[in-house]
Parts: structure tokens; C-alpha cells; sequence
């Protein structure tokens, strides 16, 4: 037994009109002050006045966001009474939205009693709308949450069926302006969502299609997204991608290159999606030393090999690597820029908080302790794994 | 020689397999908070049961098959049919996901458990390892 669970999802270009038609009386829009300068905020304003619905902004979230910011924002949502909480942005703002929902409806909670396993009763005083100006976190879709405790410097992986979107809108429009990085280190997330989705072992029948076709969305769109942003054909490709990510690790789970790459961020405050990407071929190579069917499975659909076993998903691996070197991002820590000794200092605080990161349940092989230190020494070195 | 689930002999077993797993050792380092698993009856069980496990940073110091969920005090209490626990210890049934589906009945601060999936896993990995006879 087990749950699928998705928004209404509006997609494609003029996909933002969709609001015009939205039923209210108030919303508040947890962004980012940069979205707010870009003007993509004013966009979704401008359609919300359309439906008759007055607009607030909430709009300090920060990259990697806080408890602190959340808990400030459910402040304001209680100040405004809003009937449409709108998460507009990438991964961090839709996340926060969907705190600032929650804590909205449930003043007596804390943040980080958000789980999966009791019933929270929200859509009593709203509903959540996202709009993701990134191609690639997929939160527009999923019910998880991640908020980050600044004290102990970790991020929490939080979240209930319940705080899943009522409506997504993914306009491609609202993406077209990333720079070329952030293309790049956001298509990463979205890939390391399809391949984590598909070879993790919730992995079900429902959600192997939206992964593998994500997977060859990215392979194919990516590159040229990042080359060329005012190539619309794969804007859109890539933002139907991130989406489809989404739904499909939203209802299995992501695994051991986000409990990595969430570590990893936290300490380092690496981009999630260049963190997660990093680490996936590494991933990939150690759990297909004793699972690589599913790994196999998804390198002979992706067309990288017609080979079996450990020596295709070593091809999946290899294809990853040949990726992420073309579109530009670091195949090792030392490229992203870590120093050896800020590395080596911090190890046993990544090692230990990569160990117990709720990711790692679903890995096919779960590493010992002294194999993930390993994995991480062979990700600063750019090393393949071969153990 | 397998060993009855559920009995004394099965959580005094499982308790022993985690003192020696070093992946439980470091998961659970910091871990205060004893378990009683309630076994419900079915149809492939007629009784309830009700299996004491003690954890202490890291180390089972304790378990025991107790007359009742009052002879011992624990911090959470874990409750399924015997066909559902059977599933878990099997591997057929992920408890993370059991606990999502409501198949097992958590009592306890669900938020403590969660900040320890890695231990969580280790403690069924070390239920499949132990030879486990059902009664078939």
C-alpha cells in the first residue's frame, strides 16, 4: 500500500492565466526580494488583481531558509488572514510557503513537528498555490519540506501528504530569465531527482515513468538550456522536466546523493542542485556494486548502453559525468571549490549528519560509516568508487 | 535453529544482534528511549504479545518478552498485527513506510524518531538476520 499524490498542475507557456480565474478574497506571496526586482513577482500580482484578489508580499526568504524566517512569515500570514498562500520561486521559496501555510493554520506546532505520520488538518483558513521560477527543485509538486536549523548549522527534512499544492502553475515564462548557472546547477536537481527516483527503494510503478521521462527531458534539453536561455523549446522541456522529477521522487523518495548533498549545503552552502548532481555518479557507482539492476534498467532506457549489470550502470555513471562536465559544473568538491583542509576539518560532521539524513533509508546498499567517509573523500578527489 | 516471533528468546536475540552492529553503535549514539512492540492478534495469531527493548546510546543494555505494556515503562510504543510485524521482519514492508500508512500505530515523539532513520533501519536490518520462525 502506498500514496500518489499530486496538485492540480497548469503547465506550459500561459500557464499563468490560470490564476486569473482563482476564487478569493486575499493572498500572500512568499518570495525572495530578487524575484521581487526581476518583476516576476509583479507578473502573478498582476493576475491575482485580475481574479479580484488582493496581494500581500512576504518576501525575506533567504536561500537554504530558516526556522526563524518561516515562523516570521506565518506571523504575517496571520496578520493578513490570506485565503491563497502563493510559494512563488525556486526550491527555497516554495518551501517556506509551504511552512508559512502550515504554521498558518497551526499556530501550535513547531516547524519541526511537520511529519508525515499525523494528521494536520490544514485548508481551514487557505490553500497553497506554487509558482517555480527554477527548472529543477520539482516542490511545486512534492509535500516535502526542508528548513534549516542555524544553530546547528543542519537542514531538516520535513513534510506531510496534507501540504502538497492544491494548484501548480508551471510557466515556463516565469524560468526564462535564470542565468546560465543556475540553469545548470537547477537541471542537476531535477535529474538527480529522476535518477534517485527511480533506482531508490520506494520506487514504485507509478512514479518510474515521470522519472525515466525527466531523466531523458534533462539528458536532451539541458545542455542546450544552458547554452542558449533564450531557447524557449528547452525552457519549457526543462521546466516540464524539473515538474515531472518532482511527482516522480515526490511519491517515491530521493536517496544517499540528497543525504550527501544536504550535509553538504549545510555546512558548505554549496547550490543544492550542483551539491546533489556532484555526488550522484559517485552514488551511483557504489550502490551498483552489489544493486546495479535498477541503475542498468534506467541506463539501457536512457540509450547509454545495452549492456547488464554493474559494467551498464558504470555507463549511467559515466553518462552523468560526460553531463555535468558539459554543461559547466564541478565533478568534484575540490572543483566546487572546497579547500582540502575546510574539508577534511568538517568530515566527521558531514559524514555523521549524511548518516542519519532521512534520504538515506531508501539507498539500495546502505554504507557503513567508514564507507561514506569514503564516498565523500572519493567526491573531494574526483575519484571513482570501486569498493 | 530458528527462533519463535514472538518470545523472549526473539528480542533477547535481536537486542544481542544490535550490541554488535557498529552501523546501530553510530547511528544511535545519542539515542535515549526504550521500545514495547505490541503484537496484535490475526488470523495467523491468536494472542497479544508484547516485546520490551531497551536502547541506550547505542547499545540495547536490555529486552524482554512482558506480560503487559505496564511492566516495563518505554518511551514509545509500536503497535501492528503479527502478519504486519511479520512483513517488517521479513523486509517485505519498509517501517518507515508502515508507519506512514498507519499499518504500525506509533505512541511517542514521532519527531525523536525521525531525527534517527539511519538507526531505524539498522534495528530491522538486524530483525532480517535473525533465523525467525512464524509458527507456519
Amino acid at each position: 500500500m502506498w500514496y500518489f499524490v499530486s496538485p492540480q498542475v497548469v503547465f506550459g507557456e500561459g500557464a499563468l492565466d490560470a490564476l486569473d480565474e482563482i476564487q478569493g478574497e486575499r493572498a500572500l506571496i512568499v518570495t525572495d526580494a530578487t524575484l521581487v526586482e526581476l518583476g516576476l513577482v509583479e507578473r502573478v500580482v498582476s493576475h491575482l488583481k485580475r481574479a479580484g484578489i488582493e496581494a500581500h508580499i512576504f518576501a525575506e526568504v533567504e536561500p537554504d531558509p530558516s526556522v526563524p524566517t518561516v515562523k516570521k512569515g506565518a506571523e504575517v500570514a496571520r496578520e493578513v488572514e490570506p485565503d491563497w498562500i502563493v510559494g512563488l520561486g525556486g526550491g527555497s521559496a516554495m518551501d517556506a510557503a509551504k511552512a508559512v501555510w502550515i504554521l498558518y493554520e497551526r499556530p501550535d506546532l513547531e516547524p519541526a513537528e511537520i511529519n508525515p505520520f499525523v494528521p494536520l488538518g490544514l485548508r481551514q483558513k487557505a490553500r497553497l498555490i506554487t509558482v517555480p521560477t527554477t527548472s529543477g527543485t520539482g516542490a511545486e509538486v512534492t509535500w516535502a519540506i526542508v528548513l534549516t536549523d542555524p544553530v546547528e548549522q543542519r537542514k531538516m527534512g520535513l513534510g506531510n501528504r496534507e501540504n502538497v499544492a492544491d494548484i501548480a502553475v508551471v510557466d515556463p515564462v516565469m524560468a526564462a530569465g535564470m542565468p546560465p548557472r543556475l540553469t545548470a546547477d537547477t537541471g542537476l536537481d531535477a535529474l538527480t531527482h529522476a535518477v534517485e527516483g527511480f533506482t531508490c527503494t520506494w520506487h514504485t510503478d507509478l512514479t518510474d515513468g515521470l522519472c525515466l521521462q525527466a531523466a531523458r527531458i534533462v539528458f536532451q534539453y539541458l545542455p542546450r538550456a544552458v547554452e542558449d536561455g533564450s531557447d524557449m523549446e528547452a525552457r519549457e522541456r526543462m521546466h516540464n522536466a524539473a515538474t515531472c522529477a518532482g511527482l516522480g521522487f515526490g511519491n517515491s523518495m530521493a536517496s544517499i546523493a540528497h543525504a550527501m548533498g544536504h550535509v553538504l549545503g549545510a555546512v558548505f552552502h554549496v547550490p543544492h542542485g550542483r551539491a546533489v548532481g556532484l555526488f550522484l555518479p559517485y552514488t551511483v557507482e557504489f550502490v551498483a556494486r552489489e544493486a546495479p539492476d535498477r541503475f542498468a534498467e534506467l541506463a539501457r532506457l536512457l540509450g547509454l548502453t545495452d549492456g547488464e549489470g554493474e559494467p551498464a550502470a558504470r555507463a549511467l555513471a559515466q553518462g552523468l559525468r560526460d553531463l555535468i562536465r558539459r554543461i559547466g559544473n564541478p565533478l568534484s568538491l575540490a572543483e566546487a571549490g572546497i579547500d582540502r583542509e575546510s574539508f577534511d576539518g568538517q568530515l566527521d560532521k558531514l559524514v555523521d549528519d549524511a548518516f542519519n539524513d532521512t534520504q538515506m533509508v531508501t539507498v539500495a546498499r546502505s554504507p557503513s560509516y567508514d564507507e561514506l567517509r569514503q564516498l565523500f573523500i572519493c567526491a573531494y578527489e574526483g575519484r571513482v568508487v570501486n569498493f | 535453529m530458528a527462533i519463535k516471533f514472538p518470545s523472549d528468546e526473539w528480542i533477547k536475540e535481536l537486542s544481542r544482534l544490535l550490541n554488535e552492529s557498529e552501523a546501530y553503535e553510530r547511528s544511535a549514539k545519542d539515542w535515549e528511549g526504550d521500545f514495547i512492540f505490541i503484537v496484535e492478534p490475526d488470523e495467523a495469531y491468536p494472542e497479544t504479545a508484547y516485546l520490551f527493548l531497551g536502547l541506550y546510546h547505542g547499545k540495547s543494555p536490555d529486552a524482554a518478552m512482558v506480560a503487559s505494556p505496564d511492566e516495563r515503562e518505554a518511551e514509545f510504543v509500536i503497535s501492528a498485527p503479527f502478519s504486519t510485524w511479520r512483513q517488517v521482519i521479513e523486509g517485505k514492508l519498509d517501517p518507515i513506510q508502515g508507519m506512514m500508512t498507519r499499518k504500525l500505530k506509533l505512541k511517542g515523539n514521532m519527531m525523536k524518531i525521525m531525527r534517527y532513520p539511519k538507526a531505524a533501519k539498522e534495528i530491522v536490518s538486524c530483525c532480517a538476520k535473525i533465523p525467525t520462525d512464524f509458527g507456519d
